[in-house]
């Protein structure tokens, strides 16, 4: 039986001889990784879905700078990345960034807390705070934190996608959760 | 090592990111020193917060038609690539074929024909450099991969 790795290498061979269909296979393993991150990004659905797809399209349209060494996700994620901070620059000059506006991610509260309306408007604040912060940090932070938080990506998985050593991510980590805290303390009553 | 080169231990040790021996030198640190102690507490707190937001899961008809609209998308692209060249290929024969009727019908002012010949020839002379231009700029470009 084929790892996916050895399955991923096949598809984007055939993928730079011209399979689509092969790159479908790619898609269907990122896709959800790609419009969950971009939905942390941008923080709102529609967004999320046209920035991610615009940036396969645009993948599989560069492949062929895609090295045989590298992997795709980090590559790929590059590509997203970009795609979503040009949109949030060009929506910042516009109007206002997303996730400081009134639309914010869809969000689901955990199920353990549910149970109690108290915690529920709690949390509720709360989670409109902290997506705020997170609007507020500057990009090498907000993604750390994306990763970590919203895609549970493990330290290993994090350097590996945004190309940096295991230290660094801790240290980008620490910063960009001091950050976060600091945005949280200054709100309105503060928040921890 | 000081308590500032424990902070990235601060972050694997809350993320249970820290093998054994990193372990123990950060809690023996924390022992020791009621600041990091203090932070970490906060840390916590944050982390908590961050990790009972979860984003929805959307609808699984978004993630069937996912693929179909990445694929739309390379049809419309191609789509749109015939119409641009079939537009670009039908008004330069028009265009052609127009300026050869006015130049060769004895009726119209010899004024009219050489305004008409000077013109297309100043538009060509600019295609011609500003296409030059481009291109080298795209090959000599040191900025070219830079994200603007």
């Amino acid at each position: 039986m084929n790892s996916p790795c050895t399955t991923e290498l096949a598809a984007i061979k055939q993928c730079r001889n011209g399979s689509r269909k092969a790159f479908e296979v790619i898609v269907n393993r990122y896709m959800k990784d790609a419009y969950f991150i971009a939905l942390g990004y941008v923080g709102n659905r529609q967004d999320a879905l046209d920035l991610s797809q615009e940036a396969f399209f645009k993948a599989y349209r560069k492949l062929d700078t895609l090295s045989a060494d590298n992997k795709f996700f980090p590559w790929f994620y590059q590509i997203l990345k970009n795609q979503c901070f040009s949109h949030l620059r060009k929506f910042k000059n516009k109007k206002t960034q997303s996730l400081d506006g009134a639309e914010e991610p869809i969000v689901i509260e955990d199920e353990k807390h549910s149970f109690d309306p108290e915690m529920i408007a709690e949390r509720n604040e709360a989670k409109d705070r902290l997506w705020q912060a997170i609007g507020q940090l500057d990009e090498k932070h907000r993604e750390v934190i994306i990763l970590r938080h919203f895609q549970n990506f493990s330290y290993d998985q994090i350097a590996q996608t945004l190309l940096y050593s295991k230290g660094t991510v801790m240290s980008r980590l620490y910063y960009a959760r001091k950050k976060l805290r600091e945005l949280l303390d200054d709100k309105k009553g503060g928040l921890l | 090592m000081t308590c500032p080169d424990y902070k990235g231990l601060m972050m694997g040790y809350l993320d249970n990111e820290l093998d054994e021996h990193q372990k123990k030198m950060f809690t023996e640190h924390l022992d020791q020193c009621p600041d990091c102690k203090k932070e970490l507490a906060e840390f916590k707190d944050l982390k908590q917060l961050a990790d009972e937001v979860a984003l929805t899961e959307p609808t699984d008809e978004l993630w069937q038609h996912y693929w179909k609209n990445i694929y739309n998308r390379f049809e419309r692209t191609l789509g749109w690539l015939l119409v641009s060249v079939a537009a670009i290929i039908l008004l330069i024969y028009g265009g052609f074929r127009l300026i050869e009727e006015i130049i060769q019908d004895p009726t119209v002012d010899i004024v009219l024909k050489v305004g008409l010949v000077a013109l297309i020839g100043g538009l060509a002379i600019l295609f011609v450099s500003v296409l030059r231009e481009r291109l080298y700029l795209r090959k000599k470009d040191p900025y070219k991969d830079i994200r603007r």
